[in-house]
């Protein structure tokens, strides 16, 4: 072949993965560009700080707003102190046997079970054997069980980056083997393990699968965040105004609003970890 | 603090880090007897040959049909729609952010997939509904766009950032010597990325494509709220289509608990484990025969 036509060829075939990647760019800006342009003319003050009325027709979605701030607030309370520890166990303390390559299987098969399989579970184990019922607390610990695998793998990545002179100098001053952890590993670690905690938590803030029989629910009137009771979260919301209401064109300006707030909602927790991930290797530097 | 004491707190702790490892494996445990049992007591009045390779899943009619072939087929149908729309597309965006993208624009593409990846699927759904509905309506023509190209649209946008990232990694831990050969040998980046970088990395490029797969096949509220649910095996790609997935969220609100119905959806739910399941693991052979090729 000629160089000439090696080099047309070569624009042409730039210009086909160019193309490939452009596309993907272009769900990205076609998904942002029409929450962000339709929903924004609901969003308002009134939005976030009223709760619905009038069959959700009108006022805003405090409600949902409150409910996924709780619901994600129990998701890490259960799910950062077992997945940190869980991490511990296995970076610091577990020996390369059997065991170990089993419990690590666990981790990676649990991170691909479907988060539908994860609701079924929480509705067996929370909802009915353990008799919380549809609820905040079922819902949550649901969330929580889905983001341990996530949390596991996060953390036990930040522990390794821990150099094991470290480690050694404290257990070479007379720090038991705790006393290194807690004062040396983790705090060296901190930064790396938010990262991981917040990301995990950005994506169990968004997930609708696990809660749609562990405790969601349609409307809530009145008070809300008691976690024996019923709740009404962000994703849920959304996907009840565009698909379940009796007038679902009436209620598209709430669903695009709702769209929105849920998408910055997660979008500002992303920010954060990266921030984080940033500073943090900056300080490396 | 006393010896002892700190001794003791020490052993204390290693007891409760060892605790929650087991609890992770008594979680995975726990999620597989959970659809074991409820399966079992499901396989008790229907014939497990019957739940298989029914053609008719019509759970609440007069006589109940617990065929699940044509949720199969529509989960089969939308996944593999979606595979032929995110596998070129995943390659050849990993191609040109590894290959061709200069440092600047890395630093762009890579946050922009990462925000693709964070955005919650119910929100994918409801694009679905408002912006690809209508649009295939107009295109070919029909009442409504809820079908199975809907949501293979909406499924290859939620695995293309699984595909990306893991063909990317792929991409990029060939070694530079076997691109510094090809192009001693006179080769174009072009010719080299084909005839060599990408045999090199297809054990981690077929990896990515089957964790999309995975992740593909699980995804549950994109495809509930975009394909129109009719619990018929499609003829085409404009038919409506109910996946395993959009089934259990469906009925599982509705049904009474402890009733053949009920108990038929964990075993729909049963079938769905094990289907990610082995794309998963096919996924993770593939991951590992790609690091020990390179480890050598």
């Amino acid at each position: 072949m000629q160089y000439k036509t090696n080099k047309l060829s070569s624009v042409i075939e730039w210009g086909t993965l160019l193309s490939t990647t452009l596309i993907v760019c272009f769900f990205l800006i076609v998904i942002i560009w029409e929450i962000v342009s339709k929903g924004a003319s609901s969003l308002s003050w009134e939005f976030i700080s009223k709760v619905p009325s009038e069959g959700m027709t009108k006022g805003g979605i405090l409600t949902p707003i409150i409910g996924t701030v709780l619901l994600t607030l129990i998701t890490a309370l259960f799910a950062i102190p077992f997945g940190v520890c869980c991490a511990i166990y296995l970076n610091e303390y577990a020996e390369n046997n059997w065991l170990t390559r089993t419990i690590r299987a666990a981790i990676r098969n649990l991170s691909g079970v479907p988060s539908i399989i994860y609701g079924l579970f929480g509705l067996a184990l929370f909802v009915q054997a353990l008799q919380f019922g549809t609820s905040l607390i079922a819902a949550g610990l649901t969330l929580g069980l889905l983001s341990l695998p996530y949390i596991i793998t996060t953390t036990e990545e930040a522990l390794k980056r821990i150099p094991n002179s470290t480690r050694e100098a404290a257990l070479a001053v007379g720090a038991t083997k705790f006393e290194t952890i807690k004062d040396v590993v983790l705090p060296s670690a901190m930064s790396g393990i938010l990262t991981g905690v917040v990301l995990t938590l950005s994506r169990a803030a968004g997930e609708t699968a696990p809660i749609l029989f562990t405790g969601a629910a349609f409307y809530i009137n009145g008070s809300t965040g008691y976690i024996n009771q019923e709740f009404m979260a962000l994703p849920y919301h959304l996907y009840m105004l565009s698909t379940q209401h009796q007038s679902i064109d009436q209620v598209r300006p709430i669903a695009y609003g709702t769209a929105l707030v849920l998408v910055i909602v997660v979008f500002l927790l992303n920010l954060t970890a990266f921030y984080i991930r940033y500073k943090y290797r900056k300080n490396e530097n | 603090m006393r010896y002892r004491t700190r001794i003791l707190i020490d052993k204390l702790f290693k007891g409760i880090f060892k605790t929650t490892g087991f609890l992770v494996l008594a979680l995975l445990g726990g999620i597989f007897a959970m659809l074991v049992y409820n399966s079992v007591s499901f396989f008790l009045d229907i014939k497990p040959l019957d739940f298989i390779t029914g053609m008719e899943w019509a759970p609440t009619a007069k006589v109940p049909k617990y065929g699940m072939l044509p949720l199969i087929i529509s989960t089969t149908f939308v996944t593999l729609g979606a595979m032929i729309i995110a596998i070129p597309l995943g390659i050849g965006t990993a191609a040109f952010i590894s290959e061709y993208a200069g440092k600047r624009l890395k630093n762009i593409l890579k946050p922009a997939i990462e925000m693709l990846a964070a955005i919650p699927s119910v929100v994918i759904g409801f694009l679905g509904i408002v912006v690809v509905s209508p649009g295939i309506a107009n295109m070919a023509d029909l009442p409504n766009g809820l079908n199975a190209l809907n949501g293979a649209i909406l499924l290859a946008i939620m695995a293309l950032p699984t595909i990306i990232t893991v063909a990317e990694d792929a991409i990029h831990a060939v070694p530079n010597a076997y691109k510094e050969a090809s192009y001693g040998v006179g080769a174009t980046k072009w010719q080299t990325l084909r005839k060599v970088i990408i045999p090199a990395a297809a054990p981690g490029i077929i990896a990515a494509v089957m964790l999309g797969v995975g992740r593909a096949i699980g995804e549950t509220m994109t495809v509930l709220m975009a394909t129109g649910n009719a619990s018929l095996i499609p003829s085409g790609m404009f038919d409506s289509v109910k996946t395993m997935t959009a089934t259990i969220a469906i009925e599982m609100g509705e049904v009474p608990y402890q009733t053949t119905h009920y108990y038929a959806l964990y075993a729909i739910a049963t079938v769905l484990f094990f289907m990610t399941l082995f794309a998963n693991l096919v996924g993770e052979f593939f991951i590992n025969r790609f690091r020990k090729y390179h480890a050598v």
